[in-house]
């Protein structure tokens, strides 16, 4: 069980200056900038990194382990997220990647392909005996889980009780590293290879799960000087490592298609939290049932645009396009094995994903009622120009903010100069009219 | 504080399909906010969203008012419009006057009022042809 209120990110105040690039992208307002520096409403932080992306002076820190601190263990296996493949030029193919991180410290690094194929039919089982409220939402993003937890607490029913094909493929290589070489299978470390700090979140409080398969994750763009120069090697050398990743497995896995066996016209794939915020509050409104299933993907072009990447995601993508058109065709799952495995419950999760609704103004219906009525009046009289200055990222956040004690309506900075001005007006005013060309009571010079 | 109220209205603009639902969802983040049980919002949410698109389809312009007391929460809408003449008739299941623009963009199911009498506690409406309609509704909170 994790911390109820763990994050992978944090705030480097010493680098921080308060500039407001990551207070103005927030998807759930959950920055503050006080006293020049940036701070985290944690009950509000979905762990989506886009202040990541946007700080120019790496003052936003992801808590993924660090690439030296991995050879502590008994042995380790590398789970690759398939944004790691999209990361290299010159036609670096799976087989190389994986052969690379073998190379470089890893006792073994996992295929995806096959817990792709396999968790592809839990969810088209799962559909099929589902009667539940629709239309299912997937849970494989954890920014996307957190948001429903925290703002649409009613829709946690409806996130898929499958495991996401990461998990499969930690769980599946701890096993046959366990058979391998004796060790129990709690003394073999998975480390996911990730392409955003939020994955953090589902290793270390996993929403639907007593405890994650995978043990900790190390940033791509950590790994990538080391990596790099290993996978040039393994070029060099002349014996091209065998391919054991599929098109099939590894289509969905790149976000380029949904999961073959959905019903396309039934299922909504969406792409970035604001397009996110939207369908979700489409199905809270109950307008999407006919839908069976959607796909929520927190950043814009998928997991090749995280946080922790490096490769410019367009071209991320284009590499995982010519990758699924260059690797073989063939699924490695078999059908009946998975719906037996299905039936035991193996791709399951196991416990209910649960709501975290963030304090709310009052705890008792009265004082909620006075702090609202005191926030809007606040609003009010506030500029509406939600310019930032103040450190809160809209001007109804700002009132929020002083009705919780937390800002003073002193700090709107647009509010102040007009005081300001009044005031001078005021001082200036009966000599001011009177002198030509003064309008400000400032003398013109001639 | 028998008396304490929350008060807060939101203009609704008729066919302005491009901001509409906007004062549903504000209406659900604030009660969100105030800390209300996520079931009762969830009620109120999709009355308020049924409530502002019937306006926002058929009226000119409409107040959708958010009333909030320890005992309830109450959203009265008074629409100026065409009116509704056979109150009766609009609260049949199925029943709609929608036109075929307003089915394409999937309303017109005849389950808006229905919908709204299923999700309060207390509805009523009032209406003049040619004039507008009121609609008060109400989810008690214990």
């Amino acid at each position: 069980m994790g911390d109820a209120h763990y994050h992978s990110i944090r705030f480097d105040a010493s680098a921080c200056h308060g500039c407001m690039a990551c207070l103005r992208v927030c998807p759930t307002q959950a920055i503050r900038v006080r006293r020049g520096h940036a701070v985290m409403i944690e009950d509000r932080c979905i762990d989506c990194g886009e202040c990541i992306k946007v700080c120019t002076r790496n003052a936003v820190v992801p808590l993924t382990a660090s690439p030296s601190g991995l050879g502590a263990f008994d042995y380790t296996v590398a789970v690759p997220s398939p944004a790691l493949y999209t990361q290299f030029d010159g036609g670096v193919t799976p087989g190389t990647i994986l052969q690379a991180l073998r190379n470089s410290g890893f006792d073994d690094a996992a295929t995806l392909s096959w817990s792709c194929g396999a968790v592809t039919h839990a969810i088209e089982f799962f559909l099929a005996d589902y009667r539940g409220p629709g239309p299912l939402i997937s849970s494989f993003c954890p920014s996307v889980v957190r948001l429903i937890q925290i703002k649409y607490p009613e829709l946690v029913d409806q996130l898929l009780p499958i495991l996401s094909p990461r998990e499969v493929a930690a769980r599946e290589a701890k096993r046959r590293a366990s058979a391998e070489t004796g060790l129990p299978s709690d003394r073999i470390h998975a480390v996911y290879v990730t392409p955003c700090p939020a994955k953090m979140v589902s290793i270390v409080d996993h929403p639907g799960m007593e405890a994650s398969y995978i043990d900790s994750a190390v940033g791509i763009s950590d790994l990538f000087p080391l990596l790099a120069p290993v996978i040039r090697e393994v070029q060099a050398s002349g014996v091209r490592p065998p391919e054991t990743e599929t098109a099939d497995g590894l289509g969905w896995a790149f976000s380029i298609n949904l999961p073959s066996t959905l019903p396309a016209e039934d299922s909504l794939s969406v792409w970035g939290l604001p397009n996110v915020l939207r369908i979700l509050d489409d199905i809270d409104k109950g307008k999407l049932q006919r839908y069976v299933f959607v796909e929520c993907h927190a950043c814009f072009e998928g997991c090749v645009s995280g946080a922790l990447t490096v490769e410019n995601p367009y071209v991320a993508r284009a590499r995982a396009l010519r990758l699924q058109q260059s690797l073989p065709k063939r699924s490695l799952v078999d059908a009946a094995e998975m719906h037996a495995r299905h039936e035991r419950g193996e791709f399951r999760t196991t416990r209910p994903f649960a709501v975290r609704p963030p304090s709310p103004l009052g705890h008792d219906i009265v004082t909620a009622i006075a702090r609202m009525q005191e926030r809007d009046s606040i609003a009010a009289g506030l500029p509406g120009i939600d310019c930032g200055a103040c450190g809160s990222p809209t001007c109804a956040t700002f009132a929020e903010d002083v009705v919780l004690g937390d800002a003073t309506d002193a700090q709107c900075v647009v509010l102040r100069q007009a005081q300001l001005e009044e005031r001078l007006l005021q001082l200036a005013g009966p000599v001011g009219v009177s002198r030509p060309g003064g309008a400000g009571g400032t003398e013109a010079r001639p | 504080m028998r008396d304490a109220e929350f008060v807060r209205a939101y203009e609704i603009v008729g066919a302005d399909f491009t901001n509409a639902g906007r004062a549903s969802t504000s209406i659900k983040e604030t009660l969100k906010d105030m800390g209300l049980a996520s079931a009762l919002i969830r009620r109120v949410a999709i009355a308020a969203y049924e409530a502002e698109m019937n306006t926002v389809m058929y009226a000119r312009r409409a107040t959708m008012t958010l009333h909030v007391t320890p005992a309830e929460v109450t959203i009265d809408v008074r629409d100026e419009g065409p009116g509704i003449p056979d109150i009766q008739l609009a609260m049949q299941e199925g029943y709609s006057t929608a036109t075929a623009a307003m089915r394409e963009l999937g309303f017109g199911a005849g389950m808006g009022l229905p919908n709204i009498k299923r999700n309060t506690d207390e509805m009523a409406i009032t209406s003049e042809v040619q004039r507008g309609t009121t609609l008060v509704m109400k989810v008690h909170l214990n």
